[in-house]
């Protein structure tokens, strides 16, 4: 009896160990999310240090109580650095990630609803562009507009819109052949109010997946322009930026800043990429039921 | 072929309508004199309409003629001749090191399954993570600074120091696609594994070896041909970041270079190239797709 008690136990806990241990990393990757969210939000407040403050006398200090991640080649705190970082290297793939969202939403709900020759185009130019490398429009609306975070979210926003577009017109789709919609037409309601009133918004859990699932990709891309030199100039503290502020000192022994803005910027990237990958989950989970 | 020329005139009006007067680039910095202003625009055609432009700009490029650089006052073609070959070299580095790793990994995880198939589930998705330039940083940190193994600069010269300087770039592009390559493969080695064929086949008495190599991997080669498409272009655009990281002389550098000099001429250029090479190697994928499972040609007409 205690055999079949302690089998059984043993299943019951396996079972409710693999949900725990998904739920745990959900869980904290949200914790960390959130804090990241509130430290961009926040983050000048609570920073110990003004981040571009200089301190020639303190270059390259180990981490001290008074400086608890130390400072870089210019005497500058890295801890307020990363915290200041927050603002601009998650604000810029939010950008990206919404516009994004908001051209695959209307490419995707109007090719759905006129079909024809404009689903076709739409269909063509999303083929082309899908699995270009944003990185090198980035790179190229660099180089025409200059440096600096526009031209790049710009691009990075574009290379976006085909896998928000692919995802979302076959669910308008699927809206737009619904009974309700055709008796909406028949009451003389204008397509343009019924897209905007009905179609969108029933949309709206799908667009939302598609930007949060989007997010830690851009940001990786917004991380590599600031990395390369084409993003934020210094001394913004963005976090690429720092990484590649951090490199010339690698050498000599102090990789401090780079090596701290480089995990961060992982940290960062895998909390997002884990609640992408749960709410896309609960959302298939939800279409299957 | 279309595409391309679609391509070609964004690419070039894209550049055209830039702000900033490439003439005061090449004059360099203090106040142009508009004399010397209007020369170089009478020399470089800069004022004609853009159709006339851009035509003399293709045709020159269908000839071999790919423009001056105004940043390095050098023409493009002799720019990239000396550069190409170490992007080729990074990139097919990195190839070798996704196939073994990443299909090979993918492959034994999928079939062996157990510590094996955790192992590698647990390693990709935290390499996943990890974009070039941060794995460049612990890189460079751990392997030529604090061990000094390997160059943190430069390309070398011959082909064994080549390799050797492109080793830690290498690895530093190819980790997130092997870690990405693994995942695929595993999980589509998997799916075969668990399939009716090659129950069917198993219990025919086939030996184990040739089921693996006619039943299970070839059937599990489309998903994997499918990414790599997509990989290979992200390699290209990769090399950007790997060669910037590394300190070296490569297209990848080169477009970082003169983008962030507002190098126009070799800007167009090498965005051309790069369309090209996406659009070669997509073409390529799909004909090889087509090749391995000829229902694929049906099913692409429909779509």
């Amino acid at each position: 009896m205690s055999a079949i008690a302690l089998a059984g136990s043993t299943r019951v806990r396996r079972v409710t160990g693999r949900l725990g241990s998904a739920n745990v990393a959900v869980a904290a990757a949200a914790v960390v999310a959130v804090l990241f969210i509130l430290l961009a939000i926040f983050g000048p407040l609570v920073a110990p240090h003004d981040p571009t403050e200089l301190d020639q006398l303190n270059i390259f200090a180990s981490p001290s109580p008074a400086h608890l991640l130390g400072t870089d080649d210019t005497g500058r705190d890295l801890l307020s650095r990363l915290i200041c970082g927050a603002r601009p290297s998650l604000a810029a793939p939010a950008v990206v990630m919404v516009l994004a969202g908001a051209v695959g939403t209307v490419l995707a709900v109007s090719a759905a609803w006129f079909g024809g020759w404009w689903d076709a185009s739409v269909a063509r130019f999303l083929d082309l562009l899908f699995g270009f490398p944003g990185l090198i429009l980035a790179i190229v609306a660099a180089a025409v507009f200059g440096s600096g975070l526009v031209a790049p979210v710009i691009a990075l926003s574009i290379a976006n819109v085909p896998y928000v577009a692919r995802i979302l017109r076959p669910a308008a789709l699927r809206e737009r052949n619904l009974p309700y919609i055709e008796a909406l037409v028949v009451q003389g309601q204008s397509p343009w109010r019924i897209c905007l009133r009905h179609v969108v918004p029933n949309l709206g859990p799908l667009i939302v997946t598609q930007i949060v699932v989007g997010f830690g990709y851009a940001m990786l891309d917004i991380a590599a322009v600031s990395f390369l030199g084409l993003g934020l100039q210094p001394p913004s503290p963005e976090w690429g930026l720092m990484v590649a502020n951090g490199k010339p000192a690698i050498v000599d022994g102090n990789p401090a800043q780079s090596l701290y803005a480089a995990l961060t910027i992982v940290l960062a990237v895998v909390a997002f990429n884990v609640i992408g990958e749960r709410v896309s989950q609960q959302l298939l989970a939800k279409g299957a039921r | 072929m279309l595409t391309l020329v679609v391509a070609s005139v964004v690419i070039y009006g894209l550049l055209f309508i830039s702000p900033g007067d490439p003439a005061t680039l090449l004059v360099g910095g203090g106040k142009p004199n508009p004399e010397v202003v209007a020369r170089i625009h009478q020399e470089y055609h800069l004022d004609d309409p853009f159709f006339s432009q851009y035509g003399r700009w293709a045709t020159g490029v269908l000839r071999g003629d790919l423009g001056r650089s105004m940043a390095y006052r050098d023409d493009v073609s002799h720019l990239l001749l000396g550069r190409i070959p170490n992007t080729l070299l990074l990139v097919l580095f990195a190839g070798v090191l996704i196939v073994i790793f990443g299909i090979g990994g993918g492959t034994l995880a999928g079939l062996r399954g157990g510590r094996v198939e955790t192992a590698v589930t647990v390693g990709s998705s935290v390499a996943m993570a990890f974009p070039t330039f941060v794995v460049a940083v612990f890189l460079i940190a751990i392997f030529s600074t604090q061990l000094s193994w390997f160059p943190v600069f430069g390309a070398g010269q011959g082909l064994g120091d080549k390799l050797w300087h492109l080793t830690l770039p290498a690895i530093s592009l190819a980790l997130a696609y092997i870690a990405w390559v693994a995942r695929v493969t595993q999980v589509s080695v998997r799916g075969e594994l668990g399939s009716e064929h090659v129950d069917a086949a198993r219990s025919r008495g086939l030996p184990n070896r040739w089921i693996v190599r006619r039943h299970v991997l070839r059937n599990a080669s489309p998903p994997i041909l499918a990414v790599s498409g997509l990989m290979i272009a992200g390699l290209f655009a990769g090399t950007a970041v790997a060669e910037e990281a590394f300190g070296i002389d490569g297209i990848g550098s080169l477009l970082v270079d003169s983008a962030a000099k507002q190098d126009l001429a070799v800007v167009q250029i090498l965005s051309l190239m790069m369309v090209a090479a996406f659009v070669v190697v997509n073409t390529v994928v799909d004909v090889v797709n087509v090749a391995l499972d000829p229902r694929q040609a049906v099913k692409g007409r429909d779509s």
